[in-house]
């Protein structure tokens, strides 16, 4: 098969295993491209692509961007700050406009879990989830899926640990479930009050202690405590939290093997980890922002293949 | 093959190989400046041939042979029923000011060797581009491109295929022509 399933990418639920597979290694063709001294194929000359950011972004921002740009789309940018959203304006209309210009392709970031969805059934585009709320981020968990087999080799039978704050990571979710997809066991560890009561019934396990799941794992992924998302006090202070949950060297070093760190950024180094490991040999945060862009190609060049010319409308 | 006409037996293939190899010696002496790209997917296995013949048979070592994948660079994205599957690409040394020739089992529009062209720049600037195809299916070019090395001219029409065989993956070379859809 050499086609997805559907016509956008709204989240990793929405894709088979198949899809999954086609992407990472449609990614696989495109990273050998990026090491090329010239890094740009001609693949989308003749598309558009609006990136729509209602919320902060840095480096999702960036990646998609040059992603676009090396697949040589021609790239609008709208961020909400300074737009007309402050005056009022719905989300249908703001995306209906920016389409009017002929825009053949959405890439959307929103605070809101389920805007993309939502989009999706409104507007006449190709939707691509960046990000919605505390819902999902498919193109995050693709770059950390193909962060790890690249680094081991397989997916299947691989043990990911998730850390921190599941309650609130899009990244967690997108995570746990394409992990389950691609036949990788998957735990999660952080504050009970920051683990969602009914992560269980998705086939996770639940690791409390921070020393017992990286005992299990081959893989650990730290998320970042996100601040901005809580709306009340989950832990009693955050030197507790990093006490209990914050990745150390000596954590490391007292295990046998050894295990692979990830992280979708940014960072907090010194809370959820610590800059000895960040930048340590078991980290491959910097390979994760380098296949970023690769991931990124992929999605949208497999998303542009199911547009005719001159039919700007998902089949 | 079972209602299709077979152009080369595996011997004439032979023959051919050979004759192709020497014309490559011909013009490129002991292969210093000079790199083998087999396009894929359907010129790997006759690159990968040449290549071998060279080395055993002719002793031209050390030879770069590389390969090309020239999906991204396709003029028929988003204009073809089937989707476009990527291949992987392998050149692991610098193109710039090197000799390049390309080989392709089949060539027929022209096409792909335009999409191969753009992708090798993505490398650098060779000196010079050739071709070389194991069969030139002419009067069915779209583009203005030539083989500068062939090894049969075949007069066929858009209904017809050119199948390439080799012995690496069907047990026995040979070249088989048949109706079917269009091939590159």
């Amino acid at each position: 098969m050499a086609e997805l399933s559907t016509p956008h990418l709204l989240g990793i639920k929405e894709l088979s295993e198949a899809d999954i597979e086609l992407i990472l290694n449609t990614a696989e063709q495109f990273k050998e491209v990026l090491n090329r001294p010239i890094k740009k194929v001609p693949s989308l000359r003749d598309l558009t692509v609006a990136n729509l950011f209602f919320e902060n972004s840095t480096r999702t921002r960036l990646s998609f961007e040059l992603a676009e740009r090396r697949l040589s789309a021609d790239v609008v940018n709208f961020s909400a700050s300074g737009s007309s959203v402050s005056k009022g304006e719905t989300l249908v209309d703001t995306v209906n406009n920016i389409l009017a210009m002929k825009v053949d392709l959405v890439v959307m970031r929103h605070p809101m879990p389920g805007a993309a969805l939502f989009l999706s059934k409104r507007v006449k585009s190709t939707i691509v989830n960046a990000g919605d709320g505390t819902h999902e981020h498919p193109t995050q968990a693709l770059l950390d899926a193909y962060s790890i087999r690249e680094k081991l080799g397989r997916l299947s039978g691989v043990r990911v640990v998730i850390v921190g704050d599941i309650m609130h990571s899009r990244v967690g979710l997108s995570n746990v479930l394409l992990l389950k997809k691609m036949g990788a066991e998957t735990a999660v560890c952080g504050p009970v009050t920051l683990v969602p009561k009914h992560i269980r019934s998705l086939g996770v396990r639940v690791f409390e202690r921070l020393e017992d799941a990286l005992e299990w794992c081959d893989v650990v992924n730290m998320l970042r405590v996100q601040n901005e998302r809580m709306d009340a006090s989950y832990f009693p202070s955050l030197r507790e939290y990093i006490l209990r949950f914050g990745l150390t060297k000596d954590r490391l070093d007292a295990l046998q093997g050894s295990r692979v760190v990830l992280h979708p950024g940014p960072i907090n180094r010194g809370v959820e980890i610590s800059s000895e490991v960040a930048d340590g040999a078991h980290s491959i945060i910097l390979d994760q922002v380098e296949n970023g862009v690769a991931v990124r190609m992929a999605v949208l060049y497999l998303l542009a293949s199911r547009l005719l010319p001159g039919d700007r409308r998902p089949s | 093959m079972g209602n299709a006409k077979q152009l080369l037996e595996a011997e004439e293939v032979s023959i051919i190989l050979h004759r192709l190899c020497c014309q490559l010696i011909e013009n490129h002496g002991d292969f210093s400046g000079t790199a083998l790209i087999g396009l894929q997917p359907r010129g790997v296995v006759f690159a990968r041939r040449v290549v071998k013949m060279l080395r055993e048979d002719y002793g031209c070592d050390p030879l770069q042979m590389g390969l090309l994948d020239i999906t991204f660079f396709r003029d028929d994205f988003r204009r073809r029923e089937a989707p476009l599957k990527a291949n992987s690409t392998r050149i692991d040394f610098i193109v710039e000011k090197l000799n390049v020739v390309f080989l392709d089992d089949v060539l027929y529009t022209g096409r792909s060797i335009r999409a191969a062209m753009d992708a090798i720049l993505s490398f650098g600037r060779p000196r010079s581009i050739e071709l070389m195809v194991l069969i030139d299916r002419r009067y069915a070019r779209e583009l203005p491109i030539q083989p500068d090395y062939t090894g049969r001219r075949v007069d066929s029409i858009d209904s017809e295929r050119v199948v390439v065989e080799w012995s690496e993956e069907h047990g026995k070379d040979g070249v088989y022509l048949t109706r079917s859809e269009r091939n590159g």
